[in-house]
């Protein structure tokens, strides 16, 4: 894989132009997949051994989205690059189709569902396990939310991947410092989060999740295959790339109207600043 | 080695598709794992883990059998289960431990007394339930044999019942029925409860009661047509389960008759809460579950049948 950092800029404003499209007519998490969509768009066209006409090959590179609710992010990169019809985004919430809020794998490029966060990341771990039994050198990347690491499940995992010695498992957290409704550190503080991750054996590196620049020297020096497997702190932002809706906690889950959609994507382009009057979202 | 060690290392070796993992529960496979290599992965205690690692790892085409305490695999996993394994219809075979009755002396929070009921209420999930360990053995090589989501209450005690052939999981089994037409006990049971059943059954006849006595070790799929059979030709149909009555195979029966109406008197003998801990013989005296409990209850009941009262206030409000 090539990095190109122009290309990757390029994708990513389509891609939050998708997430905005699909933040009306019944709405998604805007703000959640805001936070997460350069790290999926640098993943998918610099990092992972993935493409649409690979999809089946046993020695493709495997991503896991467990917080399975920004995966407007996730549809809209794979749009971008030929997984999946650009035209399709359009059937987000029809029964006919299967874009809905969370993966599936009735779409080209998911490779596990979700939904219930804290399931990923040891599905991942058998993945990873059995891809080293096969003595493939694909690599398995779990993408974690700041939130998800509330469940007790994550910190179960953590303790087996790192007993086994899952090497080329690379779990990322989008840590863009909101959990549903508030900032994590006002509810369950998670800080110091990489010295908890060192704790259970992991190795860990913290990066800025919206810099492609950084994300592609962070990834290129991961240390896969030294015994541990490896996690990235990602700091993000909620809502990144649209002021009106960036960093606010009532901006998770969005159901805007075509007019405000018309507006943030003005916003998202550098231009003239949206007027919100759709309400507050407040969802759990 | 016992049998199903013998199993795992046989399989293992024809199968590359095998993997058997355990939530640090290994006493009936003890000698197993030298055998199988780093295809055998002891998890810890992690049984969310073991589920979510099991559906990843049949994900890429393995075959996956995994073990833990009943309990604990069906309840602390259950969302595992159900998100994991059961929706994407994945191989993976749950084996739990020490079901029903057979947690003895460890009190409620080890009694798995409703897992039949949640793992029957999934779709795609099969449930096997054996009577001893000559069947779990067979059943669970049938499973290898055809791969697919179950779940299987462990009962590991030696040959319960003598059987014209070999067990199958598709059909329920007559164990024995003197009239073979139009008796006046139906008894259903399955798992650890066979053998005690059975032996009521055997009290019953001597005491001039006819009864067909049917396994069920399939709970679900269940063999729907013997029980159907069952509650058109006896005069009573009595379920035997160390189980949870609502939800069990009791409640399961009883949505047969009510599909296929057919107006039946249908009694459970079963658990309607946690049961006192202590060694197996007293728990099933205590719970109203040996043979010595089984045979007065039906003759109690079929007496009632043949003389129905008007129920007391208190049966009704029971």
């Amino acid at each position: 894989m090539t990095y190109d950092r122009g290309r990757c800029e390029e994708i990513s404003i389509r891609v939050r132009e998708h997430i905005l499209a699909m933040s009306t007519d019944g709405g998604c998490f805007t703000g959640a997949s805001l936070s997460c969509a350069d790290l999926l768009v640098y993943l998918y066209t610099s990092y992972l051994n993935v493409r649409p006409d690979t999809l089946t090959d046993p020695n493709r590179d495997i991503l896991l989205l467990s917080k399975g609710h920004d995966v407007p992010a996730l549809y809209g990169t794979f749009a971008e690059l030929g997984f999946i019809e650009r035209e399709r985004l359009a059937n987000h919430l029809d029964c006919n189709d299967h874009i809905y809020w969370h993966p599936n794998r009735a779409v080209p490029g998911v490779e596990f569902h979700s939904g219930s966060l804290g399931h990923l990341l040891s599905v991942g771990m058998g993945m990873a396990l059995s891809i080293r039994m096969e003595q493939r050198a694909s690599r398995v990347i779990v993408i974690l939310g700041d939130g998800e690491l509330n469940e007790g499940s994550i910190w179960e995992a953590l303790q087996v991947a790192h007993a086994l010695h899952l090497d080329n498992l690379v779990a990322i957290v989008d840590r863009n410092w909101f959990q549903a409704n508030v900032r994590t550190e006002e509810l369950i503080p998670l800080e110091p989060l990489d010295e908890k991750f060192r704790a259970f054996g992991w190795n860990t590196a913290r990066v800025d999740g919206h810099d492609f620049d950084a994300l592609h020297a962070c990834m290129s020096s991961l240390p896969i295959g030294t015994g541990r497997p490896t996690v990235v702190i990602a700091d993000t932002m909620r809502g990144k790339g649209v002021p009106s809706i960036q960093e606010r906690a009532d901006r998770w889950f969005c159901n805007f109207t075509h007019d405000e959609v018309a507006q943030l994507t003005d916003e998202l382009h550098g231009n003239a600043v949206a007027t919100l009057v759709s309400p507050t979202l407040i969802v759990r | 080695m016992n049998r199903y060690e013998l199993l795992l290392r046989d399989r293992c070796a024809i199968d590359p598709r095998v993997m058997v993992l355990t939530a640090e529960n290994r006493g009936h496979m003890r000698n197993v794992p030298p055998y199988l290599g780093d295809r055998f992965v002891d998890v810890g205690i992690a049984e969310q883990t073991m589920l979510g690692m099991a559906a990843g790892l049949a994900s890429r085409g393995r075959v996956v059998i995994v073990h833990a305490l009943a309990a604990f695999l069906t309840l602390r996993a259950f969302e595992f289960i159900r998100d994991d394994v059961a929706i994407p219809n994945l191989p993976v075979i749950m084996v739990g431990m020490v079901p029903g009755v057979l947690s003895d002396g460890n009190g409620p929070t080890h009694q798995a007394i409703d897992d039949v009921g949640l793992m029957r209420g999934l779709p795609n999930v099969g449930v096997f339930a054996p009577a001893d360990e000559e069947e779990f053995v067979e059943g669970m090589a049938e499973l290898l044999d055809n791969p697919r989501p179950c779940y299987v209450r462990y009962v590991g005690t030696p040959t319960s019942y003598h059987r014209e052939e070999r067990t199958t999981l598709h059909r329920g089994v007559t164990v024995c029925d003197e009239r073979e037409c139009c008796p006046q006990v139906a008894l259903l049971t399955y798992g650890a409860m066979l053998p005690h059943a059975l032996q009521a059954a055997q009290k019953l006849e001597q005491q001039g009661v006819s009864v067909r006595l049917i396994h069920m070790p399939m709970l679900a799929p269940l063999d729907e047509a013997i029980i159907v059979e069952a509650l058109n030709d006896a005069t009573m149909t009595v379920v035997v389960e160390d189980h949870l009555i609502r939800s069990g195979l009791y409640s399961a029966v009883c949505e047969i008759a009510v599909r296929h109406r057919i107006a039946a008197a249908i009694h459970p003998i079963g658990l309607t809460t946690w049961f006192p801990a202590g060694r197996l013989p007293q728990v099933l005296r205590v719970t109203g579950l040996d043979a010595d409990s089984i045979a007065p209850r039906i003759r109690t009941l079929l007496n009632n049948e043949s003389a129905p009262e008007r129920p007391t206030t208190d049966e009704i409000s029971s």
